[in-house]
């Protein structure tokens, strides 16, 4: 399999009056063809920012990416003219966003905001862009696309607008859909509904998804490999399995602990466990590990200085001095995943 | 239903805009043979009320009055001998609601081009520009911007008419003088409105469609933007072509603008009436327009009476 997408060292600042915020702070990770990669994490931790930058839609009169390269289908993107940009955007890269509620043009029939897509990118003709809209309002699962075609956003429940914006991300079969956040805005029957056409997508057409999220379900749903991100850097990365059955970051331990989990054969109640404190602030991010100061088992070191990424697998990486192999007894915690030894 | 409900209501709301106006018009001290009280002997001016039923109680009046009305019969205007009320509108509207919708068009025109323009290059110089050029058209009376247009554009470099109505040019400088204010207004409107449109998320979606900036600032912006600048429209429409005192008059132009304030001083009761009467109409037809209007641009509002 071969690399779709390919970020290396993404920094992303913003300039506020009070200073500048360093959102994104060094991020590698890829996506190879056909794959799902969920990236993981609380708000404001960067993530969106990181879907964003790729997509070059980030405010152009506040955002700075600072460094870093985002590789796609062997194209550097960082650097694309407004106009290269204007070609792959929708047509190669499609985007899910947040709100379904307000992602959508009000004043716009939502089919002609599908059909704009296509005639966009493609030159097929006005009858040829109608019956391609159809064809996509049926592939994402909305009933009488004929009558939806010509209906407005608000005639639309949440998890039918979200269809809409999927057949739309979809609608030029992109290579690559990044779907941000597309299940946070809706209730938990849709937000399954909504799960299985993703996953149903993938397999149909190969395309390759980046799902962002916080929530965990979610990932476990949809993802083949997974990335942990906080305060702006990717803290854990690896297969979905690994991340679930043998996390290595303390971060990724008490995001674990901190969602109810149903496990065969264990009926004793668990209490949910919540990670005290907050993130750091990003206007000065610390030197060390930025969750050391959150983290139970923080040493000297991680308050002065970041670790790389420390491979545990081929696939399996974690930035956290408990893989070190120098860390004295941390071997053990990392073996527990964070329960008490 | 809707329509008829409506224009039931428009009717409604024209005759309670009738008896207040006549109930407060009839309080104000004076009447119009006042001025004439010290010249003219008691019996001439007896004569005179009694011909414009001036002697009869004032519920009387204002019964007569409504049957008038409902014949669409404004009446006679007390100041002029040779023509009624609805006469001197009819005379005068013409002039004034072309100088109104000359203003208007002006006034959305540029103001709409103006505010888009400013938001777009928020905080950039183009915006700074846009608003210090809003601000003095709002700032600066017409009675001082007119002078000023006359003696520059038609004085020293003699490009058009000093003053008067006739042919177009007559109407140029009146019509960008009445429309400067107005334009500053819809331009400070737009701006905002634009602002918040362009920072929503379905921008974001078009962006992210790969649509060319000025695809998705016409065809996902301004709409939207429209329709909070829409409401303003209504009552701007109105106030522009029911014509202005001042610049009627700086200008000398024929409109019906001159008799809002004319009549007052006057006591004309007629003409006063009869001028409230035609504003209120116009106001409450374009605001019927401006409503039908946002069930175009925007297809979530649905017009229904209450209830239903």
């Amino acid at each position: 399999m071969s690399r779709l997408l390919d970020v290396n060292d993404l920094r992303v600042s913003f300039k506020t009056y009070g200073g500048e915020v360093k959102a994104v702070r060094g991020v590698d990770f890829h996506i190879q063809q056909g794959e799902v990669l969920a990236i993981v994490g609380e708000s404001g931790c960067g993530k969106s920012v990181t879907a964003q930058s790729i997509m070059g839609l980030l405010p152009k009169k506040v955002s700075r990416i600072k460094s870093g390269s985002v590789t796609f289908n062997g194209k550097e993107l960082l650097g694309l003219s407004k106009k290269q940009m204007q070609k792959l955007k929708g047509s190669e890269i499609g985007l899910i966003s947040q709100d379904p509620m307000t992602s959508l043009n009000p004043t716009m029939r939502i089919g002609s905001q599908i059909a704009e897509t296509i005639k966009k990118h493609t030159n097929y003709s006005r009858s040829k862009i109608h019956d391609r809209t159809i064809e996509l309002l049926d592939l994402v699962g909305i009933p009488n696309p004929e009558k939806r075609y010509r209906q407005y956003p608000h005639e639309l429940s949440g998890g039918m607008r979200q269809r809409v914006l999927i057949a739309m991300a979809l609608s030029c079969e992109p290579k690559l859909l990044i779907a941000d956040e597309p299940t946070t805005a809706l209730d938990v029957t849709i937000q399954a509904q909504i799960l299985d056409l993703l996953k149903d997508i993938q397999v149909r057409l190969g395309t390759s998804i980046m799902i962002i999220t916080h929530d965990l379900g979610v990932v476990a749903e949809v993802a083949q490999r997974v990335a942990v991100m906080y305060a702006g850097v990717i803290v854990e990365s690896g297969d979905v399995e690994e991340i679930f059955e043998t996390p290595k970051h303390p971060y990724t331990w008490g995001l674990l602990k901190s969602v109810p989990r149903y496990e065969k054969g264990k009926h004793e109640k668990e209490r949910l466990v919540p990670i005290e404190g907050s993130p750091p602030d990003l206007f000065a991010p610390p030197a060390g590990c930025p969750f050391a100061a959150r983290c139970d088992y923080a040493m000297e070191i991680c308050i002065d200085q970041m670790p790389d990424p420390i491979k545990t697998s081929e696939t399996h990486q974690a930035r956290c001095w408990l893989n070190d192999t120098r860390a004295p007894n941390a071997n053990d915690f990392v073996a527990a995943g964070g329960n008490d030894v | 239903m809707y329509i008829f409900k409506r224009i039931l209501t428009m009717i409604l709301t024209i005759w309670v805009i009738t008896t207040l106006t006549f109930i407060i018009m009839h309080s104000i001290p004076g009447d119009p043979f006042a001025s004439d009280a010290d010249v003219l002997p008691e019996e001439v001016l007896e004569n005179m009320r009694a011909k414009f039923n001036l002697d009869e109680p004032l519920p009387v009046q204002y019964v007569l009055y409504l049957k008038n009305l409902v014949q669409f019969d404004l009446g006679p205007s007390i100041q002029s001998e040779t023509r009624d009320v609805n006469t001197l509108i009819s005379d005068g509207f013409p002039a004034s609601a072309i100088l109104g919708l000359q203003s208007l068009v002006i006034a959305l025109v540029f103001g709409l081009l103006l505010g888009i323009i400013a938001a777009l290059n928020h905080n950039g110089m183009l915006d700074y520009a846009a608003m210090a050029f809003a601000i003095l058209g709002i700032s600066i009376p017409s009675f001082i911007l007119a002078p000023l247009l006359i003696n520059y554009f038609a004085v020293k470099w003699g490009m058009f008419p000093v003053a008067s109505w006739g042919t177009w040019q007559h109407t140029i400088l009146p019509s960008v003088a009445l429309a400067t204010a107005p334009l500053a207004i819809v331009a400070r409107f737009m701006r905002s409105s634009m602002l918040d449109v362009m920072n929503q998320n379905y921008i974001k979606t078009a962006d992210a469609k790969g649509l060319a900036i000025t695809g998705i600032v016409i065809k996902h912006g301004v709409r939207n933007a429209l329709i909070p600048v829409i409401s303003f429209i209504g009552p701007l429409a109105a106030f522009l072509l029911t014509g202005t005192f001042v610049i009627e008059k700086i200008f000398a132009i024929p409109g019906i603008g001159k008799y809002f304030v004319d009549s007052i001083f006057n006591r004309d009761f007629p003409v006063i009436l009869g001028t409230t009467i035609f504003f209120s109409t116009i106001l409450i037809v374009t605001l019927f327009l401006v409503d039908i209007s946002y069930r175009i641009v925007d297809p979530r509002i649905k017009l229904t009476s209450r209830g239903e």
